[in-house]
């Protein structure tokens, strides 16, 4: 199990956590546990072909994320971020 | 009788109430603040539904329903979105829900959504499920009708309009790529551009490839179709295939570029358009920042300048495609949104204006509501 942070404009999908729990091996892997225990939050992040959208970024750790195939290390987290865009 | 108008704007939606005479309006809202709403549209069919195309800033694109005329919200468990590609292919993801029609009234809790990049979507379910209209998205000539020519909002499918006599048959517009015409539920689809100009593409007797603002079918003579054009203001009446332009009759120094363009919802010759700035540069404001409506009573043929009430100078605001719109009242009201976020009405069908709402976010719909 990941802790996963989470950004304030996808709280509405998390009844407001900033933190929760997912499983998975790989980046892809979370978000499809991501998706089961708050639907509709995935396509708000990756598009229908499977590209992270312009403006998140995904970082495991410090590290940010290239592909959703990038490996999950025991203990590892997940950052969910929301780049600046628009005024 | 009372009057809802729905304001999708850049930062959220607010709803404005009349009296039952028009006379005060309450503007309530905003709900979902920071959500850029691009279309808020009621189902005629069962006026409790509304339909919403949002996304914000940082997340993609999604569409929201209300059962209880806009109290809550549930967003589509399947949002609109192309299939996947397969090799060789060009990936396509929508960017933004941009547009929303209710389908037949046969075809209960049907809806159509366009998008940009253009895509045609359909729910069958009242906007819970959508899935790809595979007729357009992969008609062997959409990579050259939808060629990726974008507007400053993208590459925008639009006026999805259902024939109310036949659920079969439908019209769609691309900005930039023309209006295109269906009469197979949507599993074929042909180019509808004759007699329109397209004085920017290298071709302008063009089949395909104009940049339609906004086509609307007049619900009671479903023959009748109008278009604001980028370049200018056409009528169609069916079956002809040929566009008439009706704004070489407009006013030279004003001429007929603009964004909206409404009929009247019980006589068809009747129709406005809001003219805007479309010289060098296209400012897209007021001409000389002196707003003005312009009316037609026999479908084009002669203009009559509506300014009563506006602004007399230095108003340099610009009304989008979806953001003019009539209500139902014996005496017609007409209503339209500005980016500079104030709302305009007349309870006497253009005759005298007055701001009803100001300072709202930049407004890109205003649709009535009963």
């Amino acid at each position: 199990m990941h802790n996963v942070r989470v950004a304030s404009p996808l709280r509405s999908y998390t009844a407001g956590a900033a933190q929760v729990s997912a499983r998975g091996v790989t980046v892809g892997a979370i978000l499809d546990d991501l998706e089961r225990s708050h639907p509709g939050m995935r396509f708000r992040m990756i598009d229908e072909q499977d590209r992270i959208r312009p403006h998140i970024r995904i970082f495991i750790n410090q590290r940010e994320v290239a592909s959703l195939d990038d490996a999950l290390a025991p203990r590892d987290e997940v950052h969910l971020i929301c780049a600046l865009s628009g005024g | 009788m009372a009057n809802t108008l729905w304001i999708g704007t850049r930062k959220g939606v607010f709803r404005l109430r009349s009296d039952a005479r028009r006379r005060s309006w309450k503007l309530s809202g905003p709900q979902f603040l920071g959500h850029i709403i691009h279309h808020v549209v009621e189902d005629p069919r069962e006026p409790r539904r509304l339909a919403m195309a949002s996304k914000t800033g940082h997340l993609g694109p999604t569409v929201y329903t209300s059962s209880d005329r806009g109290r809550s919200w549930q967003e589509a468990a399947t949002p609109p979105a192309f299939r996947k590609s397969v090799a060789g292919e060009k990936p396509r993801a929508v960017e933004r829900v941009f547009w929303l029609t209710p389908g037949h009234v046969s075809e209960p809790g049907t809806w159509y959504a366009g998008t940009a990049p253009a895509g045609l979507f359909r729910s069958e379910d009242h906007g819970a499920n959508w899935e790809p209209v595979a007729g357009f998205n992969d008609h062997p000539m959409n990579a050259k009708w939808a060629a990726g020519l974008r507007t400053p909002d993208g590459e925008l499918l639009h006026s999805v309009r259902v024939d109310p006599r036949d659920a079969r048959h439908l019209y769609l517009a691309i900005s930039i790529g023309g209006v295109f015409e269906s009469i197979d539920r949507g599993a074929d689809w042909t180019p509808l551009n004759e007699g329109v100009a397209a004085d920017f593409l290298p071709d302008p007797s063009a089949e395909y490839g104009h940049d339609p603002h906004c086509v609307i079918q007049h619900q009671q003579q479903p023959d009748r179709l109008y278009q604001q054009n980028h370049c200018g203001s056409y009528r169609l009446d069916r079956p002809s295939r040929r566009w008439v332009r009706i704004g070489e009759r407009m006013p030279k120094r004003i001429g007929d570029i603009g964004f909206p363009i409404v009929a009247h919802p019980r006589d068809a010759d009747k129709v406005w358009v809001l003219p805007m700035d479309g010289s060098t540069v296209w400012p897209r404001t007021a001409l000389d920042g002196k707003p003005a409506v312009y009316c037609s009573s026999n479908a084009g043929q002669s203009w009559r300048r509506l300014d009563r009430g506006l602004p007399r100078a230095q108003a340099w605001f610009t009304v989008l495609r979806q953001a003019m719109c009539a209500d139902a009242e014996p005496r017609l009201g007409l209503y339209f949104g500005t980016t500079q976020g104030e709302v305009w009405a007349s309870a006497n069908e253009g005759e005298t204006w007055r701001c009803i709402a100001r300072h709202v976010p930049e407004i890109y719909s205003l649709t009535h509501a009963s």
